[in-house]
């Protein structure tokens, strides 16, 4: 597991280099998964429907989530650290604009500009400190300090990541409460080790509660399938139960026809003693 | 609407000047609604200057129009200049430190140095 999280290779400028970019445009299976975290994302946004919104995608990547938005008919702006993903992002011609900024140092906007945002697998970077002057906890604080500010006040940000431990979503979520935010963490499928997604949904203007999470249709939780007991009996088709009467009589009849010394049946054959002895 | 709050002492860092060396003009659609929403939160004086400064205001004034909803030429030109204009080489600069980022590929570098936090 841990070798396949790209947060301890290497920092996100750097692992997301030319190669790593180009999968982002052709490994479809990447796209597809990109796509629906995206429009899951969006949904949970609750974007008032048929007004175009201005909306900030924050490690926006090589521009998915951002082809999503537009299809949606939103306005968007992105942020992403790595230049690579970015290059790609104005190869495919997305139509929002995009800024080489780090997360971490703060989001460089005016109060009030946003209608939402959205981050797609991209807020467990921020838990890494990849150089000696990074601490995490400031820079997610910083980090949702400045984004409660350019946020207008009934928006919403909606962030799916991955999280590698319960102190990281711990460590997020206080941050986030720290600077103003209200809501908490929705799971999507929890049941299910691969499609279980982790979404923080957070809105600016006050408690409100959060939408259901998403859960697979046939695992139900509290229908119990077998009970092993049943099992144990099944299995024993054609033979006598044991240490009952007649599983007594039987191995007494095989013990003399062994020609072994075996003391008679009678009617106190396979009764418990009393409880006087 | 970019700032550079995020710099060490910078109180406002808003507005940032821009220096354009290459514009490209991308079409886009027309979509009035999200125009006259985004308005409101234009600091209008700002937006005309900038505009003005790189040649691209049009028709717009410097005070801003009292029924900007339903001038449908007034949006378009505030449409022209905000989303179809591209600065696509250039520089922006902070009011306050005279920090350059340079814009390049049309992607503002807005990367800062452990030193400037």
């Amino acid at each position: 597991m841990s070798a396949r999280r790209p947060e301890r290779k290497a920092p996100p400028e750097m692992f997301y280099n030319e190669e790593e970019a180009r999968k982002y445009t052709q490994n479809s299976r990447i796209i597809d998964i990109q796509v629906q975290m995206s429009e899951r994302a969006i949904e949970l946004l609750l974007l008032p429907e048929d007004t175009p919104c201005l909306v900030l995608d924050l490690g926006c990547g090589s521009g998915l989530s951002g082809s999503v938005l537009e299809e949606q008919g939103h306005m968007w702006v992105g942020m992403d650290i790595s230049s690579s993903m970015l290059a790609v992002a104005k190869e495919r011609e997305v139509e929002g604009d995009l800024i080489l900024s780090d997360l971490g140092n703060g989001i460089p906007f005016r109060p009030g500009t946003f209608d939402g945002a959205i981050s797609i697998s991209a807020l467990q970077w921020l838990c890494n400190a990849d150089k000696s002057s990074h601490d995490p906890r400031k820079r997610l604080y910083v980090f949702f300090s400045t984004l409660f500010a350019c946020l207008s006040r009934s928006a919403r940000a909606v962030f799916q990541f991955y999280p590698e431990n319960a102190e990281q979503v711990e460590l997020i979520t206080r941050e986030s409460t720290k600077a103003g935010f209200y809501g908490g963490l929705l799971v999507d499928y929890p049941n299910s080790t691969k499609a279980k997604k982790y979404f923080l949904v957070l809105n600016t203007g006050g408690p409100m509660p959060l939408p259901a999470a998403l859960t697979d249709a046939s695992d139900n939780s509290d229908h119990v399938q077998f009970t092993n007991r049943r099992d144990n009996y099944k299995n024993m088709k054609g033979k006598n139960i044991k240490k009952s009467r007649d599983w007594i009589i039987e191995k007494k009849e095989r013990r003399r026809r062994q020609g072994r010394n075996v003391r008679p049946d009678s009617k106190y054959t396979a009764r418990p003693r009393s409880t006087r002895f | 609407m970019l700032t550079s709050r995020c710099l060490k002492g910078v109180v406002t860092g808003y507005p940032l000047g821009i220096v354009a060396k290459e514009i490209k003009i991308q079409e886009s659609e027309f979509n009035k609604d999200f125009i006259t929403r985004l308005i409101p939160k234009l600091d209008w004086n700002v937006f005309w200057s900038t505009a003005k400064q790189i040649g691209y205001e049009g028709s717009l004034t410097q005070q801003i129009i009292a029924d900007y909803e339903n001038n449908e030429n007034f949006l378009k030109d505030v449409h022209h200049a905000l989303v179809e204009v591209d600065i696509f080489e250039g520089e922006l600069i902070c009011p306050e430190t005279n920090r350059k980022f340079p814009i390049t590929d049309g992607i503002p570098n807005m990367l800062i140095k452990d030193n400037e936090l």
